[in-house]
């Protein structure tokens, strides 16, 4: 029996939901739609008397204050000029609210119900016709991927189809080259010639064939999300081959640095430093782009319950103390008919990216503290997500061990279909078929499930249950057992691993990407103990193999052995490719325009643009506090909204150590030259932790590439350039990488034609301040102070904001120096630990113009500077050029008038100038070369321009 | 003197325990983290201690209505033992996820745990938004609560949810709060002036951010205390010095030496 109750809100109670979809409709420019009803509706499966209905309603479903609700009938009438649309998730995603639901209803003491299901009414009240209301639904209501309108007398639960085992065996043996391709392709394995021709030499060694989860099993340990095949294989260059360029650039800048800091690097789910005497801290950033392009919420949702699971499956488990997130997107107001077929509109994606990594965040209880927004053309078909986690790990903790004789318990979530092919997907370029194809790969989250997994990992880690833990991510439990029992061997027992629902054969039982799953190694003597520990909390941890010693990965499905694989050719086999790497300096036009007398306009306009502009409205959505220990939050000021730097907190609240996290990144620069895009990133991400305080003698950093199609010789080429870069910089900085990730086919089809991304590098940065009370924000602090800028401004105008706003690119794009930027930031930090500081902010987009102006607007305090004072290379004589370039390694510092002896002093040797100081007026004026005003206006009015774009996102 | 014991309950998907854990240890109490699952199979006795805290977070993923699933647990399932712990004149504190419990156990407005018809609730906010941000509060002078004497007559809070909005079912109900003095904080600026959004982040009536039993004893509150025990966690610390008084953590104070006097 299947009982049904819609619940709406009183009429007399604001609606916030219904109103934003409301707005939603109306920016689709579906004026006529006059309001909207949003009714949740529960299915309940299971034998229930009216007399345990309507407490269930009454005291769980229902807010007998603000709801009204119906049973088995609707809770309104439909009007004449209205329509019903009712949308609930596709059969075999996961409903996270079914879980909590069907526990609240068992702790009310009825036991009867068996499966709970939702969905959402919606009233549309205003004349339209039905291709405009499956418009609304394909735009704003549902994602086909997932959701799907509910059909008159639809069977709501559906039992999935049983499935009887069959062990299935490929015909590999005998395949010619134009067969096995198609193994490859229509298997979803994106595996090339190469390696599809090493596999059947494999097998025919064997003398037998393979089973479908064994080539599936080959294909994700292989994927480029899992193997990192172009970083790791053989380059063939103009100069020469590169082999393994990983080894040769990012990974020989730590070797070469020796940090004795760093403790784990580049072999763990992050890499790990030092903290202090009794903790250590982990980092890692990982991309989720493609599942985001085509479910925004789950795609971007998972994606940081993924990267929380790194820190958590580091060392024997680190506690996850902060969020950062870093987004790339297509313009939100593109114009809705220049969209891709097959993609979604960038303003929608956008809109579930954040909410997804928002709701998981907020949820988990993790703050989120650090992050960026860019928006570009060229991520109008394929997004970016970046997700990281900082983790804290107690000293000693690092090594996992891997015991034969020891068992694997699966912790978590439960195995469903979702996420099948996920790795293997991310190999692909996306298309307009991708989300028929691959909708498999789109996968829902639930924090709670992780919260609960986190709660009761951490007891079991200090009562040392447990010699050894990763995570279930990219690759399922293929990926993670396989790696965990890599050096051993290990027998899995299939039919073991708990389902969400029946009907899964054993190859998607191993290779589904389900979430909020850990696997740990456990000696048998210890299996009880932990598996009461995590019954206590409603947690499910099941025995699911066997660790051995005779190196291979057997899978045994009710007894029959699907698969047997060596662990030597399944984490070694592979061919390593040689791929061309060519690369052509791109020409872009060379404005010339001459300098204008008034630069007001100018500034308000690239304070304005998408990427410059306050992102209020959504840091505010994400707790950045919880857990207490944030010293330096994003927004800052008198009014508590100017732009931060880095951020500062205390991960150990009875300790005043903190973190200091930051990231640097400006794709505009890659479409010109990756080289010095991948150097500006470093220094940018350097530069913002030396800006609050951080120690310039202890920064760890991380490597992000996002890039296109790297089987493309020219793309190829340039992410050689961006390592080299990674290499020369990092190692004069003394900046060690600890840990990285690349997502390297991040393109996307157009009619037959291939566009790419830009050249993309997120570096995330880490650093450790011994005293967080010596933190310094970034907001002008009183009238009187002086006006220093640290570094010198060059004709750097390529890929600039000011050329943005101008309608050009440019070629001068800016370069790092980093001999010298390395000693400023030496001696400002001296500068900064004496407390000559009083505020300091990072030159980027909009260079001195943009810092200088949101200094004084975040500290309410007007300000004025003179451009003659600025230092400069030779050539620079234009006030635009002054006010905007973005030259790097460049800081704004405000000091008291009394200090400046003392700070001029420590910073000698060093490229800086007083160039003005704060004013007791509300202007912000700058004074051009030849002594002219250049810009006069009121700070608020800056501000403004500032906080319009996106404050009502 | 014994020292004062607290139990800070958590339940899947509590994630402010840690610093409200440490926030009363601050001021010299005996805490105890708790799993609600401990109370419900009898392992825990409430009994034991003298101060109940519910932290903020997202219990059972505020699936259904915020903190829902929780206090149905805790007006069903361990409703003798409340009885008993409040009927001792012990003392509650509910903050953000805990107030949203409290209110919907019926231990708020009025500790009555078999009331079916509630008289308040806390519903989504009028922006329709989960938001982070600090907040004044007006402190009700008048209030009998225990948890908010010695505090200036304005404080400073952040409040990070989205079902925060204060109603209740009529206006007797309210009238009723106010008479008995029940209102403990409201939402104002930074003279105590009531103010509109976002200084009322949420919609709430009047403002109101926090409310007590008849008794006093019982605080649910929507801002979180225990984001503020040290000056370096106010936002405009690196302006205004680092001597800001912690206003947070005197609420805390308060709780635990009412305890050391009277239980």
């Amino acid at each position: 029996m299947v009982t049904k109750i819609e619940i709406g809100f009183k009429s007399e109670f604001f609606d916030a939901y219904s109103e934003k979809i409301l707005k939603d409709i109306h920016d689709l420019d579906l004026k006529q739609i006059k309001s909207v009803t949003a009714n949740h509706v529960y299915y309940l499966l299971g034998d229930l008397s009216l007399e345990q209905i309507q407490p269930i309603c009454h005291i769980l479903l229902v807010d007998p204050i603000t709801q009204e609700y119906s049973i088995n009938s609707p809770l309104r009438t439909i009007a004449a000029d209205e329509r019903m649309v009712e949308i609930t998730y596709n059969p075999g995603v996961m409903d996270p609210v079914e879980e909590s639901t069907q526990k609240g209803i068992r702790d009310l003491g009825i036991q009867q119900v068996e499966r709970v299901k939702t969905a959402i009414r919606y009233y549309l009240t205003g004349n339209i016709n039905e291709a405009e209301k499956l418009m609304i639904i394909d735009k704003i209501l549902a994602n086909k991927v997932i959701q799907h309108e509910v059909r008159p007398n639809e069977e709501i639960f559906a039992d999935p189809n049983l499935y009887h085992f069959k062990r299935i065996e490929i015909d590999l043996l005998q395949a010619d080259d134009a067969k096995l391709m198609k193994i490859s392709q229509e298997g979803q394995l994106y595996l090339n010639i190469e390696e599809m021709l090493t596999i059947q030499a494999y097998f025919r060694k064997l003398g037998r064939q393979p089973t479908d989860v064994e080539l599936e099993t080959l294909a994700q340990t292989w994927s480029e999300h899992c193997g990192h095949k172009t970083f790791r294989g053989r380059i063939q260059t103009e100069e020469g081959v590169i082999d393994n360029l990983l080894k040769q650039t990012i990974m020989k800048v730590t070797q070469t640095l020796n940090k004795p800091w760093c403790v784990s690097v580049f072999k763990d789910n992050a890499g790990i430093i030092t903290f202090d005497e009794q903790f250590d801290v982990c980092f890692k950033v990982e991309t989720h782009n493609h599942p985001s392009a085509l479910e925004p919420y789950g795609g971007a949702s998972t994606g940081i319950g993924g990267v929380i699971r790194d820190p958590m499956g580091t060392g024997l488990g680190a506690k996850p103390v902060l969020n950062t997130d870093v987004f790339c997107f297509g313009p939100p107001d593109y114009p809705y008919q220049n969209l891709p077929s097959g993609t979604l509109h960038p303003k929608r994606i956008f809109k579930g990216v954040h909410a997804g990594v928002r709701d998981y965040g907020n949820r988990m209880g993790i703050p989120t503290a650090n992050g960026a927004i860019h928006f570009d053309e060229l991520y109008v078909g394929n997004p970016l997500v970046f997700c990281g986690n900082v983790g804290l790990l107690p000293v000693g903790m690092t090594e996992k061990t891997v015991v034969p004789g020891d068992v694997v318990i699966l912790v978590g979530g439960r195995t469903g279909r979702d996420g099948i092919h996920g790795a293997t997907f991310s190999s692909a370029e996306l298309t307009s078929e991708s989300e028929i194809i691959s909708s498999g790969a789109v996968q829902i989250g639930n924090p709670i499930t992780e919260k609960k997994m986190l709660d009761t990992l951490l007891q079991a880690r200090d009562l040392g249950l447990y010699r050894a833990i990763t995570d279930v991510g990219g690759g399922g439990l293929s990926s993670a057992i396989g790696e965990l029992c890599s050096q051993t061997g290990v027998r899995v027992h299939l039919e073991r691993i708990p389902l969400k629902y029946k009907g899964l054969s054993y190859t998607e039982i191993w290779i589904s990407e389900a979430q909020e799953r850990m696997v740990i190694a456990v000696p048998v003597e210890n299996v009880e103990k932990i598996l009461k520990l995590f019954a206590n909390e409603d947690v499910e941890a099941t025995v699911v193999a066997d660790i051995t010693d005779n190196h291979k990965l057997e899978l045994v499905y009710q007894g029959n052995l699907v698969c047997e694989l060596e662990m030597d050719f399944l984490h070694d086999g592979f061919p390593k490719l040689t791929r061309k790497a060519t690369w052509n300096q791109p020409r872009f036009d060379e404005p010339d325009f001459d300098d204008p007398s008034d630069l007001t306009p100018y500034l308000h306009q690239i304070l304005a643009a998408y990427n410059v502009c306050s992102k209020e409205s959504i840091i505010r959505q994400y707790d950045h506090e919880v857990q207490g220990g944030s010293v330096l939050k994003p927004l800052q000021g008198v009014d508590e909204d100017g732009p931060g730097d880095a951020c500062v907190f205390r991960p150990v609240l009875n300790s005043y150590k903190g973190v200091v996290i930051s990231n640097g990144f400006n794709p505009k620069y890659g479409l010109i030259d990756p080289y010095d895009m991948a150097a500006s990133a470093i220094d940018e991400a350097v530069r913002q932790i030396i800006a609050v305080g951080g120690n310039p003698e202890k920064i760890a950093i991380l490597d992000n590439f996002c890039w296109g199609n790297t089987d493309k010789p020219d793309r190829l080429g340039g992410l050689v350039r961006a390592a080299q870069a990674c290499y020369d910089i990092a190692l004069v900085y003394e900046t060690p990488f600890i840990s990285g990730k690349d997502s390297l086919n991040n393109e996307y089809q157009v009619n037959g034609k291939s566009i790419s991304i830009p050249p993309t590098l997120l570096i995330s940065a880490m650093s450790v301040m011994d005293d967080v009370r010596q933190a310094i924000s970034m907001d002008a602090k009183k009238p009187g102070n002086l006006i220093y800028v640290l570094g010198e401004t060059k004709n750097e105008m390529g890929g600039s904001h000011y050329y943005f706003v101008r309608g050009y690119m440019g070629n001068t794009v800016p370069k790092v120096d980093a001999k010298i930027g390395k000693k400023l930031m030496a001696a400002l930090n001296r500068a900064m630990k004496k407390g000559l500081v009083k505020s300091c902010h990072d030159c980027s987009e909009g260079g001195i113009g943009v810092a200088a102006v949101e200094m004084a607007f975040a500290g309410g305090i007007g300000m004025k500077i003179n451009l003659n004072r600025v230092p400069v290379s030779d050539g620079v004589i234009k006030n635009d050029i002054l006010l905007f370039s973005e030259s790097n390694s460049r800081f704004l510092v405000e000091i008291a008038s009394d200090d400046q002896k003392a700070f001029e002093s420590m910073m000698q040797g060093n490229v800086f100038a007083n160039i003005g100081s704060l004013i007791d007026t509300d202007d912000f004026i700058v004074v051009g070369l030849n002594g002219h005003e250049v810009i006069n206006d009121k700070i608020i009015h800056f501000k403004e321009s500032w906080q319009k774009t996106l404050r009502n996102f | 003197m014994n020292k004062v014991k607290v139990i800070v309950i958590r339940a899947a998907g509590s994630n402010c325990d840690g610093e409200t854990v440490h926030a009363f240890e601050m001021c010299g109490a005996q805490t105890e983290l708790v799993h609600i699952n401990e109370l419900l199979r009898k392992e825990k006795d409430l009994h034991e201690f003298q101060i109940l805290a519910i932290p903020g977070g997202f219990t059972y993923g505020d699936d259904i209505s915020a903190g829902k699933i929780l206090a149905n647990e805790f007006k069903y399932l361990i409703t003798e033992e409340l009885r008993k712990f409040t009927g001792e004149g012990k003392l509650i504190i509910g903050i953000c996820n805990g107030f949203q419990i409290l209110v919907k156990a019926g231990l708020l407005p009025d500790s009555n745990l078999a009331q079916m018809e509630p008289d308040t609730t806390l519903s989504f906010n009028d922006s329709g938004k989960f938001e982070d941000r600090w907040v004044y509060l007006k402190q009700n002078t008048s209030s009998r609560c225990v948890f908010s004497q010695n505090l200036p007559e304005v404080i400073y809070l952040p409040v990070a949810h989205s079902e925060g909005k204060f109603i209740c079912r009529n206006k007797q109900v309210l009238k009723r709060l106010k008479n008995n003095g029940q209102i403990v904080f409201q939402y104002a600026d930074a003279t105590g002036a009531p103010v509109d959004y976002p200084g009322n982040p949420n919609g709430s009536i009047e403002g109101i951010a926090g409310i007590c039993d008849v008794s006093g004893r019982i605080l649910g509150l929507m801002p979180h205390p225990e984001r503020f025990v040290v000056p370096f966690q106010h936002p405009r610390w690196t302006r205004e010095g680092k001597n800001l008084q912690a206003d947070g953590l005197q609420i805390f104070k308060n709780g635990v030496d009412y305890a050391s006097k009277n239980l």
